[in-house]
């Protein structure tokens, strides 16, 4: 019964995993950015509907429309038009410091202009738990896992069967072919950090409710989605999924059953294990980039 | 040979005024933790020294003169407060207040002490206190009174026989949990679990599952306050029935908020807390939310408090000198009719160690309910 | 970078006179923070061989300083060794760590062993903090001795600064002599092109070990110096934070030049500091300061300079190390 118990929680976590690691992956598929500041994207959004509550007195329905649009605005346009556009042509490692340097402006700057301490964060769903042979899941956790699994599934069908989806598979896998076969490259990239910025929101906002929001949640989140990224497979958003679920249950199974002063580690001897014998995750296939 | 003496006439003039200057204020700088692991004890000592000054000076400030705090942000980086405390040392400071991250104060204490500075720090780690540094002043429990305290509550209240540990797993939670364990075994009570967590934690599911299997009377939780809200909820979630038991970072009035109605039921010790009946301390509270916009915790009480007491002893002993001032402060006892900005009566000991009466409380229906209230030691 | 002839060797030598004479003119905060750019420009010294000259992209640095660190600490607080011993021994130790930590290097390359590094710092944060009977484990270490060196005592601030500034020296001179070397030329050559270098007898396989061998080792020697600075060390400033904040000295500076790592170091160490006088917004605007650098020159100061200087000159060399990664 603790097994299952560890087991449903584990998933519950790695959906959320999930989702910011395929946010997290899209990203580098489509222009090798490697988004050191993914984690302070997930805690931003949250801190857009507080903000939208507490200093525009909107009821929570509309904050969340108005927090989805800011992510939509700040962490896809404007992240891609200020940051990302004019440091792509000079490899990966610039825009690595402009990262992490934007995770610490995000932190800080929530921190001076909302709150240090952690808020609490309106539930979208009931609180009730249910139970399932024993092992005890929330309604919350159960509507992660189903947005999660959904929200993913939903974006590999728009990848592989829309015109658009594959223009930006296309994009992907050789931009300049693509650019010449008449794909509009440019917009393409903008979609996926429009879905990457969408994809945080969701997060965000299923997470928050459970987990409270914080200015420093993202170095937890940044740092799991990034070993599920990986782990997972770098080019394959069902991978991303895998990746973070098994990550999810992996760290719960460490703590239970190894050690908790440890329980960092056992995801990270998982990453560098893949890494090294399988550099292209768990279901991605070898020496392709595609989305 | 003219322009000279001009020149030398003007600096003679700056001097002066500079030394005007120095009458008329007196510098109390403040290193504490602004970002980091540190930030929310940090922003709470800083808001609460800030209040205190500003509500002195309004009066005048400390024997005629003004009191001028900067507040500098240590990153919660050991490194980085030594040189904030060498800087502020520079600038030949009166007193000095924080930080809270015991491992800083261990790096900066020591500075403070060579150039005989008094240091109010808000750390709670036993060893602070044990060196023999005439020039540190706690402005809280230290964990080595405070975990007697909740150890009496297990044996005594709860009457457990064993005991599940949770702690986060940094110098503030391993040392309490050092503190505790040891108190246990000095009690006969049995650690059938000892769970370590990590700082930012979210999942708290295996940690409960783990605690939940041990099968123990009760469970100690030594966490930060929403490591300690999403603690309580998964708890909840797993029908944990046995009492949870804490310190003000679990039964704080800030854990309720966050954690609902998963709070109700758990108790503990509350050595400070905004939370408790007592009218000064709903005074500051009062005055604290509405000038910050939040609700502060024990960190808040704590920056508020030494500033007062630094206005005191000055008081008290006539002038601005060091060294009395450290030499007054052991043994002082401070009541709320001395110095209203005190809050609750106080007195260090001769190691700088505080003594404070402190409460046993429970979260009853959403609220902090304080069931008995625990005298000072020295009583 | 070279430096333009004799102008250039002016301008160092007004450099080294004004860093001798500095603590002369600083209060013992200055002195204390010029002593920590001096160690964290050898940490990121090391880096620039690893990454900057030989393309090798880590984030272990961090890693290797706390080992350095936690090595001189409990051989000299713990066990009573002087600190020559202990200050080689973390040196030896780093080294010999970064040769094996080279091998992941040999098999994956870019941002998966940037992975793999990352991995490896968390790794050894976890250990740090969690190996309580040889580390202090979160308590950390105090009372960290400041050496006496051949009846001198580094105990004050300016002394201490000195012996800081003197290994800062040392290290540059044999980093100079690295780069200009074979060697130096064999580092480059495995970053522009690791297949052509191979083709033209390169060993790559020995140089990949050895650049990671000898930053790493670098790394060790900042570490060493680090703990009886600070006269205290935890864990936590060598968890991951300080491997980005050495990657972001490296890039800043201007990644594959010499003097980069020194400017970065500024721009780390002392930067913040400066931009203390803003408040509470300091972190916010430096933060912004380090992203509009980034925008405005990719490549560095360093890379910036050598523009508005040369503007003939065609592909700078840190712009080929940036663009390492496919």
């Amino acid at each position: 019964m603790a097994l299952l118990q560890i087991l449903i929680s584990g998933l519950a976590t790695g959906a959320i995993y999930a989702l910011v690691a395929v946010g997290f992956m899209l990203l580098w598929q489509t222009s090798q950015t490697i988004n050191f500041a993914q984690g302070e994207f997930v805690m931003l959004p949250a801190f857009f509907v507080l903000g939208a509550m507490k200093f525009g007195g909107m009821p929570f329905w509309l904050a969340i429309v108005v927090g989805l649009l800011l992510s939509l605005i700040v962490l896809g346009v404007l992240f891609k038009v200020l940051l990302v556009d004019p440091m792509l042509r000079h490899g990966v490692l610039p825009l690595v410091i402009s990262t992490i340097a934007l995770a610490l402006f995000f932190k800080e700057g929530v921190k001076t202009w909302y709150a240090a301490e952690a808020q609490p964060f309106p539930a979208l769903w009931s609180n009730d738990n249910l139970e399932i042979g024993g092992a005890v899941i929330s309604v919350q956790n159960l509507v992660i896992i189903v947005v999660a699994v959904t929200a993913v599934l939903a974006l590999q069908w728009f990848l592989a069967r829309t015109r658009t989806g594959r223009c930006m598979q296309a994009t992907a896998q050789n931009p300049a072919l693509a650019r010449i076969l008449g794909v509009r490259v440019e917009r393409m990239i903008l979609y996926t950090f429009l879905i990457n910025a969408a994809l945080v929101a969701l997060a965000s906002f299923l997470i928050s409710p459970i987990y409270l929001a914080k200015f420093s949640n993202g170095e937890t989140l940044g740092m799991a989605a990034f070993i599920a990224a990986i782990v997972g497979g770098f080019n394959q958003v069902r991978g991303a999924i895998a990746g973070g679920l098994l990550l999810g249950v992996v760290d719960n199974l460490a703590a239970s059953y190894i050690s908790t002063q440890y329980r960092g580690a056992i995801p990270l001897f998982l990453l560098i294990a893949v890494i090294l014998f399988r550099p292209q995750g768990l279901l991605g296939r070898a020496e392709e980039r595609s989305v | 040979m003219k322009s000279w003496n001009r020149a030398a006439l003007a600096a003679a003039l700056c001097l002066a005024a500079a030394g005007v200057q120095a009458q008329q204020t007196v510098n109390i700088p403040d290193v504490i933790e602004l970002s980091g692991a540190g930030a929310v004890s940090g922003t709470n000592w800083k808001d609460g020294v800030t209040l205190a000054v500003d509500e002195i000076n309004a009066k005048g400030g400390i024997l005629g003169r003004k009191i001028v705090t900067t507040h500098t942000d240590t990153q919660s980086n050991p490194g980085v407060s030594r040189a904030l405390v060498q800087k502020a040392l520079d600038n030949d400071p009166y007193v000095l207040l924080g930080p809270v991250f015991s491992g800083s104060v261990k790096v900066n204490m020591l500075l403070a002490q060579q150039a005989e500075v008094p240091q109010f720090t808000g750390a709670e780690a036993a060893d602070i206190t044990q060196m023999g540094n005439p020039y540190i002043f706690r402005t809280s429990f230290g964990q080595q009174v405070s975990m007697p305290k909740i150890a009496n509550y297990v044996r005594d209240g709860i009457k457990a026989r064993s005991v599940a540990v949770v702690w986060v797993n940094n110098d503030f939670g391993k040392g309490g949990r050092d503190s505790f364990i040891k108190e246990m075994g000095s009690r006969g009570i049995k650690v059938v679990a000892d769970v370590s967590t990590e700082s930012g934690q979210v999942d708290f599911a295996a940690d409960v599952v783990k605690v939940k299997n041990a099968g123990a009377d009760c469970i100690f939780v030594y966490t930060n306050e929403e490591e300690s809200a999403r603690f309580l909820r998964e708890a909840k979630k797993q029908g944990i029935k046995v009492p949870l038991l804490g310190e003000t970072t679990l039964l704080g009035q800030k854990v309720i908020d966050l954690a609902g109605d998963a709070a109700n039921g758990a108790r503990g010790h509350v050595g400070l807390s905004v939370d408790v009946p007592v009218p000064a301390i709903q005074e500051f509270k009062a005055k604290f939310s509405k000038r910050f916009g939040y609700v502060p915790d024990h960190n808040g009480i704590k920056g508020y408090t030494a500033v007062y007491a630094i206005k005191y002893v000055t008081t008290k002993i006539g002038k601005f000198d060091r060294k009395l001032f450290a030499k007054t402060m052991h043994g002082l006892t401070i009541t709320p009719a001395m110095e209203p900005g005190i809050l609750i009566e106080t007195s260090w000991d001769d190691k700088g160690d505080i003594d404070r009466i402190s409460f046993l409380a429970e979260v009853v229906d959403g609220k902090q309910k304080v069931t008995a209230t625990l005298p000072k030691l020295g009583k | 970078m070279r430096l333009a002839g004799r102008p250039g060797a002016v301008f160092l030598a007004l450099v080294a006179i004004a860093l001798i004479v500095a603590p002369m003119g600083l209060k013992p905060h200055g002195v204390y923070l010029i002593s920590m750019w001096a160690v964290m420009s050898i940490a990121a010294i090391g880096l620039n061989l690893t990454l900057g000259y030989a393309g090798q992209i880590s984030l272990a640095q961090a890693a290797f300083v706390g080992i350095g660190a936690y090595c001189s600490a409990i051989l000299t607080a713990k066990f009573g060794w002087p600190f020559g011993g202990a200050f080689a021994l973390a040196a030896v130790l780093c080294f010999a760590i970064g040769w094996l930590l080279g091998y992941p290097a040999l098999r994956v390359q870019h941002h998966y062993l940037a992975f793999v590094t990352l991995a490896f710092t968390t790794l050894v944060y976890l250990v740090l903090r969690n190996e309580e009977k040889w580390t202090g484990g979160t308590y950390g270490i105090s009372g960290i001795p400041r050496p006496s060196l051949f009846g001198w005592s580094t105990k004050g601030g300016p002394a201490f600064y000195y012996l800081c500034l003197f290994v800062l020296a040392v290290v540059s001179w044999l980093t100079w002599r690295l780069v200009r070397s074979p060697w130096g030329r064999a580092f480059m050559a495995l970053r522009e092109n690791p297949l052509r270098a191979s083709s033209l007898g390169v060993d790559t396989r020995r140089y990949t070990l050895m650049a990671f061998a000898i930053g790493s080792a670098l790394g060790g020697v900042a570490g060493a110096l680090y703990a009886p600075l600070v006269e205290y060390i935890d864990p936590t400033p060598f968890a991951l934070g300080l491997s980005l904040n050495l990657l972001l000295m490296v890039i800043v500076g201007g990644s594959g030049y010499f003097f980069g790592p020194y400017l970065g170091a500024i721009v780390s160490v002392l930067l913040p500091e400066w931009l203390r006088v803003t408040d509470s917004l300091y972190l916010i605007i430096y933060a912004v300061a380090v992203m509009l650098l980034m925008v405005v020159c990719p490549s560095g100061l360093l890379g910036l300079a050598e523009r508005l200087l040369k503007p003939a000159r065609k592909e700078p060399v840190a712009r080929a190390a940036a663009k390492a990664a496919p």
